[in-house]
């Protein structure tokens, strides 16, 4: 099947089969290695992109289904201000261990704030509860989320 | 520059993390890759009758134990694990073969082809029926003082039984490794905590000399001890694979894959026996720690004797009968995994010394602070405490700071507060890090410093913190401070990165490598200085009667946790963590906190939430759908701090810290569960089917 679609901006063909996980698409036919798979079966979040601005789990969308649709993985954000944002707040809490699944919080952190800039921690928790970490324990990538917000003030 | 070692700098690694340049093993490319798939026995207990392929395409390969070029057992502490099955299968999961090629569709396609005749055996799951049956792969044993005798003069004797379940790691990138042949020496690359344990294990197995085999460590996505003696079996797998094929060879598992068959932590049961005398002061215990160790013995005598080393926990009890058993049952082998046996028997030390005070009718706190070890007070295997225990100081912060009483008074029914105390050994047990040895290299070429050593970094912050302990020794920014790629062909043996050792035991090294340096610094642009780890001269141990310090030095802590319960669903909610640690000076008091608040959250999950349970051999749990780890929405505030108490050993001072705060965790909940249903909890995890059924009893 032949499949066109916008890539962090940039369109692109590709003929593959629809069944086809984005997820493989990404990693395997464009090296979009920040893209990771933490479970396959959409409960880590590790594989989030953006899908026409909203986090998705990319190991859970068959290639066929991104006909016309714009994809943003990690390797197109981090050329922009709100990614140096978060980068910083990621830093200066401490969010980051192992790092497997910080690509993908970055991704959900990106699509909570693009939908509500100005969340609680509560808010903050729920959108990113679809992320799974190991190691952090969670409250130092919400400090992370929190600083980001004060350092990218109005970006979101 | 004389800034506190403590004070937070910005870990060396997360930029490359964040911005997801960090390449983990399934990242890496290689030219003419091929790929690995296990077939596993989906049989618990029985003889392979017949192996029947299909045809196997060009380029496609069915690699088993035949293929294995020299001994085919996993090298380990009992190297008892076959690489491939032989003539029997002992466990639901365990590889038989690999199936290897380039094409991942009809690589799957092959192996589900691939038809096995097996004649079933009789099988053994429960540690129950392990029991009875003994089936017993280790029996340790050890004495102190009386106990007889204090049994016999007792005043009260109080019997009381505690069991925990498995706990799957869930490092957030699965196992993954692959191998190639370069110019005759063998290269590994993989997700390891433990470079040199693979490099034994592949010593084993390819028959090769020691010069033609390097382990290179990969960026690792987590561990937890999951990454400690599991590597061994998939490197082995792979370079196997890639010796026959002379393809390089890939194998990276999914999840469902990793949970399958990666090992777990050990289901417990622990059983103690207490003699009270006339001042109602517990003088003798009788324990009974059994550990279910799966299919295969491994590592599970080491964590066995850390479990029993830590059954006494804090407390000084003058007469102990201790005995510890690993069984075996045809399940998925248990091993490794941060906190290695203590998490049992503190949470049931933890729950014994409550279920005691409330019989007695006296505060558990106040009760479990009668029985407090002090300095030189003997420890339960006849050793010293050689530091100050400073948990007076620690408990006061922290009830302070949870107003602890204040809640106990005003709790009503379905709201509660737990508090628990605990310990963790330093290092490895006994005579470990002797036999060990570590070594480190520190080379100067001008004024950049690089530090040689098999620690890895898995997420913990251990590059950051070696790198830190060398620059402010030699009062160099730590720019210009570098770790050599982790290569065993590059660096020296300093030991595995595991038994929270890292920073005392290497960081030590670093430390005294580096402030020797510091001395020779002008008197030469290109320097090396080595150092072998040497165990400080008051220690004694005798490997064979379990007497003596069992570790160098304890970390310490205490926690408070509060809990609430839904009085219908019953549905737990674990409300504020409040946490105080002794873990004599903090290296960086950041990444500390990242370990204090992780290690929180797995105790937490292990105690609540993180059920895994066998079934006719098979576990229940699959996926991550099915196996629940802790969220966003699950993890409570945490408030942690740290009291100083300088180990004149460790690096500035610091002792040792990953594991510690997973042990504290745990009890601090079931203590909060059982005051808030005024019930003893006796089991982890605490369900809300449990719940329920403890609050209906009478
Ligand atoms: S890999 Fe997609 S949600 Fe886990
Ligand atoms: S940092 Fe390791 S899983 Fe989040």
């Amino acid at each position: 099947m032949k499949i066109e679609f916008y890539l962090n901006n940039e369109k692109k063909k590709i003929d593959i089969e629809a069944s086809i996980r984005l997820l493989d698409v990404l990693r395997e036919d464009f090296g979009l290695t920040s893209v990771k798979e933490g479970c396959g079966e959409g409960e880590c979040g590790a594989c989030v992109v953006l899908v026409n601005g909203k986090a998705m789990n990319s190991c859970m969308i068959p290639a066929g289904s991104i006909i016309g649709k714009s994809i943003v993985t990690l390797e197109g954000y981090k050329n922009t201000d709100r990614y140096k944002a978060i980068e910083t707040g990621f830093m200066e809490a401490g969010s980051v261990q192992c790092g497997f699944c910080t690509p993908g919080f970055v991704m959900a952190t990106e699509s909570l704030l693009n939908q509500n800039p100005n969340p609680t921690d509560e808010e903050i928790k729920e959108g990113l509860s679809g992320n799974l970490c190991r190691c952090t324990g969670y409250n130092m990538i919400i400090q992370g989320v929190r600083l980001a917000i004060r350092k990218g003030a109005g970006l979101w | 520059m004389k800034e506190s070692i403590s004070k937070s700098i910005l870990r060396v690694d997360s930029r490359k993390k964040i911005k997801g340049e960090a390449k983990y093993i399934s990242d890496w490319k290689f030219k003419n890759l091929l790929f690995a798939k296990t077939v596993r026995s989906i049989k618990a207990k029985a003889k392979i009758l017949s192996i029947e392929l299909p045809k196997i395409p060009a380029g496609f390969y069915v690699i088993d134990k035949n293929d294995v070029p020299g001994v085919n057992r996993m090298h380990t502490v009992v190297s008892d694990h076959p690489i491939f099955a032989e003539d029997d299968v002992q466990y639901i999961g365990q590889p038989i073969l690999i199936v290897v090629g380039p094409d991942r569709e009809i690589i799957y396609s092959i192996a589900s082809q691939i038809k096995i005749q097996y004649q079933e055996e009789r099988t053994l799951f429960s540690l129950e029926e392990a029991e009875e049956r003994s089936t017993v792969f280790t029996d340790y044993h050890y004495k102190k003082g009386k106990p007889e005798k204090a049994f016999q003069h007792a005043k009260l004797l109080i019997e009381d039984e505690f069991s925990t379940g498995y706990q799957e790691h869930v490092y957030l990138e699965p196992q993954g490794i692959a191998a190639e042949f370069k110019k005759g020496t063998l290269f590994v690359y993989g997700s390891m905590q433990c470079p040199f344990y693979v490099k034994n294990a592949l010593l084993d197995t390819m028959n090769l000399p020691d010069n033609k085999i390097r382990v290179v460590q990969t960026v690792t996505g987590g561990a937890f001890g999951g990454k400690e003696e599991f590597p061994s079996l998939t490197a082995c797998h792979v370079a196997i694979a890639a010796h026959k094929t002379h393809h390089p060879v890939m194998m990276i598992y999914d999840r469902s894959e990793d949970i399958l068959c990666s090992t777990k932590r050990h289901p417990s049961k622990v059983r103690y026996k207490a003699a009270i005398d006339e001042n109602d002061q517990v003088i003798a215990l009788d324990i009974d720690v059994i550990l279910n160790a799966g299919a295969y013995n491994g590592l599970s005598p080491v964590v066995l004797q850390r479990g029993i080393f830590s059954a006494t926990n804090v407390y000084n009890i003058p007469h102990l009968n201790v005995r510890g058993r690993n069984f075996m049952t045809n399940s998925v082998p248990s091993g490794a995994y941060r906190g290695f046996g203590a998490p049992q028997t503190i949470f049931s030390i933890e729950m014994l010394f409550y279920n005691i005070a409330v019989k007695l009718g006296i505060d558990p706190l106040e009760y479990k602070m009668r029985h407090l070890l002090k300095k030189n007070d003997p420890t339960c295997t006849g050793g010293q405490i050689h530091e100050e225990v400073k948990l007076p100081e620690i408990i006061k912060k922290v009830i302070g700071k949870s107003d602890y009483y204040n809640k106990l008074k005003t709790n009503k029914k379905y709201h509660g507060i737990g508090i628990s105390l605990f310990l963790h050994g330093c290092g490895f047990t006994g005579k470990g890090e002797s036999v060990i040895s570590g070594k480190i290299i520190l080379n100067k070429n001008k004024d950049i410093v690089t530090l040689k050593v098999s620690s890895v970094e898995m997420g913990q912050g251990a590059e950051t913190s070696l790198r830190k302990i060398v620059a402010y020794t030699l009062e160099i920014p730590i720019e210009n401070v570098v770790c050599e790629k982790v290569d065993t062909g590059l660096i020296p043996d300093s030991g595995p990165t595991v038994a929270s050792r890292t920073t005392m035991i290497v960081g030590g090294l670093l430390r005294q490598t580096a402030l020797e340096m510091k001395e020779r610094w002008n008197k030469a642009e290109i320097l090396d200085v080595s150092k072998s780890y040497k165990h400080p001269d008051y220690l004694h141990w005798d490997d064979n009667k379990f007497h003596g310090d069992a570790y160098p030095v304890y970390s310490w802590g205490a926690n408070v946790a509060e809990v609430e319960i839904d009085p219908i669903t019953y549905e737990l909610t674990i409300k504020k963590i409040d946490a105080v640690y002794d873990v004599g000076v903090p290296i960086d008091e950041r990444t500390l906190k990242g370990q204090i608040e992780g290690g929180i959250a797995q105790g937490i999950g292990w105690a609540t939430i993180e059920v895994m349970e066998l079934e006719n051999g098979k576990l229940k749990q699959s996926n991550l759908t099915d196996y629940k780890v802790p969220t966003s929405m699950d993890v409570p505030e945490i408030n942690c701090c740290f009291i100083s108490n300088p180990y004149e050993f460790g690096p500035f001072g610091a002792k040792c810290a990953g594991e510690l705060p997973f042990v504290g965790a745990p009890p601090a909940v079931a203590e909060a569960v059982a005051n808030a249903l005024k019930k003893p909890i006796n089991h982890l995890p605490i369900t809300p089917e449990r719940l329920m059924e403890i609050d209906n009893e009478n």
